[in-house]
């Protein structure tokens, strides 16, 4: 049993160690509850979310899965997609922030009473959104906007509490410069209150096609404007820290910030390229569509730049893998993201399942996993409790392995289904020719969805327990 | 100092906000208005009745939109799926009350067909109340769920009840299946969606799109079998065999094997419904397609039909089916019958 193996030895065990977290940070308790009840919220949502996310994968296999009308796909698909976006990515980002704002600011949070409140606030909705969307209730199927008002107002109110808490914090800051990671961060929570207020104000979208012109907005904007400048606030503090070097060139995180929120704002409409709304609109968004690489490109050749000559210290830590990994989607999706804009290629790829897989490669490739480098890099040196490292390798792989066979599959399928319509073929083709390529999405999801599993258990490993001694070495 | 991004929070977040604001009116609130205001219901077009809102909302809430469109694109591809989608066509889609808004009918993902026109494609409330219970009974591939709970099942239902038979084993074992208020309002709004015609001027941009469409139309080649792939197979199925009781087979069908091509081209072009064939009386209709579809396609259709699946009777030609067009005696008699 204890023979040593010839390929496995101490001197090459199976997996590398990798290095421990630095010493922890002086945090108070308060602020580590508040931080850690976040994630654990964010964590079950994320098994909640794509268990039902799995499923829905399973019932394009097996249509007759079940028969029960509050797990049938129509009314789970915006359980996933809501459950997804403000449940998991949105408390997980913000836990990450009610972190990276007062230490930027050398200031305790403004309230730990109105964190609370936050928090609370946002399960609420979230748990009512998903019992009334299984029961049947949704806000006339606007995607990501599917919650009825009076349940969303329940997370838009959160969210005003949040931005209240974090500008205060900010504007008492023990610093003279706000660090750009602020900027972004309580940008993303203006602009994202100024979006659920345009997205459920009556008035200028009561009939079909006013409606479309703000749902391009809303649906856009949802990903541009608070999950991506969110994640990109939070990575220009995580990268340095845990690097251990300045960011390349603060001033591109300044511009990339400014064309960001000019160019982003107008790209909305490319999701009805060639719908019946003004043409117009839709050009203008195809056009800045494009503009969208002045930003992409500045801010993901920054974090590359931080990176360059590190790539030993990022292969020894847990965390920035992950980073890595969020860095490299960012880019490949956005740019991805500006050739499914153009008409000639939006032709084949719109409607079809080429879109899911930019939806998971964005959301889950970019979004989730530099949410994922920063929870690593920051909860184990709040709490002085680590995660068993061979299950944060797990966790990696099984979720980068699982993306990619989940979306090259739908890449190639959906570009299939573009052209059986483009040759004329009888429309049925265009569904059984995607059965393969299902089923490789069912085989990634799984392995995402053994990934989040692990990751809900590194979760509890890394909880914080009051008999804790400081001094003590971690627990691995 | 006072007007640095960096030190001044007021200012930068003040701009981040009073920004965004100002973007988002100019691309999303006032274009919004704009539409809202100059968008009309198409001359053509009948507002929606009380039954047909419901059907809508009952649409809505089952999450239809996530895999059907209603959105056909000025696109030589989508041309199947009928003229291109005018902002006309979406003007009397409205809020259905102060908790819920406008719902996104245009959809954003093709998993299943486009429903602009699915009133015309497919008339036939028995097709649907068939398809909706179990979409495989009648599309044997269809990856759609089926909707048991917008029916009953019932021993001895009443005279006025809507009695939908399941062909083979897609029914219950006993009692019969009874469609509910919700599955007769879906249906209605259903076979609502038909495409009016457009009379405001196109614009521009679909003009220079409707041309090139028109353009390759007329080179696309015609095919019998893609015709009947996409218009009869949902009921006669693509092996011919129908549907037991419901819709009849094409296999050694009477009219289809007969010699003189007359009746075949007649129901093609103008439809039939409660037929008895070989003594079994089929309960489903079938819409005419005349107006959907050339000579030339109905006559690529109809032989495909008579030389298929062991199938061996005369073709016919686009002469053939002109002259049955033509006659508008054979018109009338279809439509006593
Ligand atoms: C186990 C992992 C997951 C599986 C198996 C999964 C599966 C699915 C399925 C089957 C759909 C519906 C596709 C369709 O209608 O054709 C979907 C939609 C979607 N999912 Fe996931 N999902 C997973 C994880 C996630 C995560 C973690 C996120 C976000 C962070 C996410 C975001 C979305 C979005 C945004 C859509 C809507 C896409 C669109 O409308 O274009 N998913 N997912
Ligand atoms: C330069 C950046 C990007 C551009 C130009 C872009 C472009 C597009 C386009 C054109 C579509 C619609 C595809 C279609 O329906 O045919 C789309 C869908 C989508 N994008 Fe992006 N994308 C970009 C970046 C991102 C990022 C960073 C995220 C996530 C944070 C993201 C998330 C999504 C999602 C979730 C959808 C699916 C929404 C839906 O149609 O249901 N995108 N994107």
């Amino acid at each position: 049993m204890n023979k040593p193996s010839a390929v496995q030895s101490v001197e090459r065990p199976l997996t590398v160690e990798k290095a421990k977290a630095e010493e922890r940070i002086e945090t108070s308790s308060k602020s580590v509850k508040l931080i850690f009840s976040f994630i654990a919220c964010s964590a079950f949502w994320l098994v909640f979310g794509t268990l039902v996310g799995e499923y829905l994968g399973f019932k394009f296999i097996w249509p007759e899965i079940d028969t029960i009308s509050w797990l049938s796909f129509g009314r789970l698909r915006p359980v996933h997609t809501n459950v997804v976006f403000w449940g998991f990515l949105s408390q997980a980002m913000l836990a990450l922030a009610l972190y990276v704002v007062p230490r930027t600011s050398q200031r305790e949070l403004f309230s730990y009473r109105v964190g609370w409140a936050s928090l609370w606030l946002m399960n609420l909705s979230v748990i009512l959104g998903v019992i009334s969307l299984m029961a049947g209730i949704n806000n006339g199927a606007q995607e990501y906007r599917e919650f009825i008002w009076p349940i969303f107002s329940l997370f838009a109110f959160g969210l005003i509490l949040v931005a209240y808490n974090l500008y205060k914090t900010i504007a008492n800051r023990n610093v003279k410069e706000i660090y750009i990671s602020n900027w972004y961060i309580l940008a993303a929570c203006l602009w994202t209150i100024i979006l659920a207020a345009i997205a459920y104000l009556p008035g200028y979208q009561q009939d079909g096609i006013s409606q479309t012109v703000i749902q391009g907005y809303y649906m856009h904007q949802g990903v541009g404007q608070w999950f991506t400048p969110m994640v990109l606030g939070l990575t220009y503090y995580f990268l340095p820290k845990l690097l251990n070097r300045p960011i390349y060139s603060y001033s591109l995180g300044v511009l990339a910030f400014w064309t960001q929120m000019v160019f982003y704002t107008m790209i909305g409409s490319h999701h009805f390229v060639f719908s019946p709304i003004p043409w117009w609109i839709q050009t203008v968004a195809i056009v800045f569509s494009v503009g969208m690489i002045v930003p992409v490109t500045a801010g993901t050749g920054n974090f590359l730049l931080t990176m360059r000559g590190k790539w030993r210290s990022i292969a020894r830590s847990y965390s920035l893998p992950f980073i890595l990994v969020g860095v490299i989607f960012y880019a490949i999706v956005s740019y991805q993201g500006t050739l499914e804009a153009f008409r000639s290629l939006n032709k084949t790829w719109h409607f079809t399942n080429f879109t899911i897989a930019h939806s998971h490669m964005s959301m889950y490739g970019f979004v989730s996993f530099l949410v994922w480098g920063g929870i690593y890099g920051l909860i184990p040196r709040m709490t002085g409790y680590e995660p068993p490292q061979f299950a944060v390798g797990a966790h990696f792989w099984l979720a980068f392995i699982g993306v990619l066979v989940y979306s090259i599959p739908l890449m190639i399928g959906g570009t299939l289904q573009g052209l059986s319509w483009i040759a004329g073929d009888p429309f049925m083709e265009s569904v059984t020719l995607m059965a393969p390529y299902w089923v490789w999405r069912a085989v990634g999801g799984t392995m995402m969805f053994m990934s989040h599993l692990i990751f809900a258990y590194n979760v509890w490993k890394m909880r914080p327990q009051s008999n804790k001694n400081v001094d003590e070495p971690s627990n691995s | 100092m006072k007007l640095n991004f960096h030190k001044n929070h007021k200012l930068l977040f003040g701009v981040i906000f009073w920004g965004f604001v100002f973007l988002s009116l100019i691309i999303a609130v006032f274009p919004a208005l704009w539409v809202q205001q100059e968008n009309k219901p198409l001359p053509a077009s009948e507002p929606m009745s009380e039954v047909e809102r419901r059907g809508m909302k009952v649409f809505i809430n089952e999450g239809c939109v996530y895999c059907h469109t209603q959105q056909v694109r000025p696109i030589a591809m989508d041309e199947n799926w009928g003229r291109p989608s005018a902002p006309g066509d979406y003007a009397r889609v409205n809020r259905p009350s102060v908790w819920r808004q406008t719902p996104a009918v245009l959809g954003s993902e093709r998993t299943g067909p486009d429903l602009s026109n699915i009133g015309k494609r497919q008339p036939s409330a028995v097709w649907h109340y068939m398809h909706l219970y179990n979409p495989r009974s009648v599309v044997e591939e269809s990856i759609m769920p089926s909707y048991p709970w917008l029916f009953k099942v019932a021993e001895n239902p009443s005279k006025n009840a809507m009695v939908v038979s399941m062909p083979g084993d897609y029914g219950p074992s006993n009692g019969k299946i009874i469609a509910t208020e919700k599955a007769k309002a879906l249906v209605a709004y259903l076979k609502s969606l038909k495409q009016v015609s457009t009379d405001a001027r196109p614009t521009a941009a679909q003009k220079a799109k409707a041309d090139s469409v028109a353009a390759q139309a007329a080179k696309k080649e015609i095919s019998g079998a893609t015709i009947y792939a996409d218009n009869c197979a949902s009921c006669h199925q693509s092996d011919g065999k129908g549907v037991q009781g419901v819709f009849p087979p094409m296999v050694d069908d009477p009219v289809v094997m007969a010699k003189d091509p007359t009746k075949h081209i007649q129901v093609v072009l103008y439809g039939l419904q409660g037929k008895t064939i070989k003594g079994t009386a089929y309960q489903g209709a079938m819409q005419p397609f005349g107006k959907l579809l050339s000579d030339e396609e109905v006559a690529a259709v109809i032989n495909h039909e008579r030389t298929s699946w062991g199938n061996d009777a005369p073709t016919v030609t686009a002469e053939d089916v002109a002259k049955v067009r033509k006659n508008d005696e054979l018109n009338k008699i279809q439509a006593e019958e």
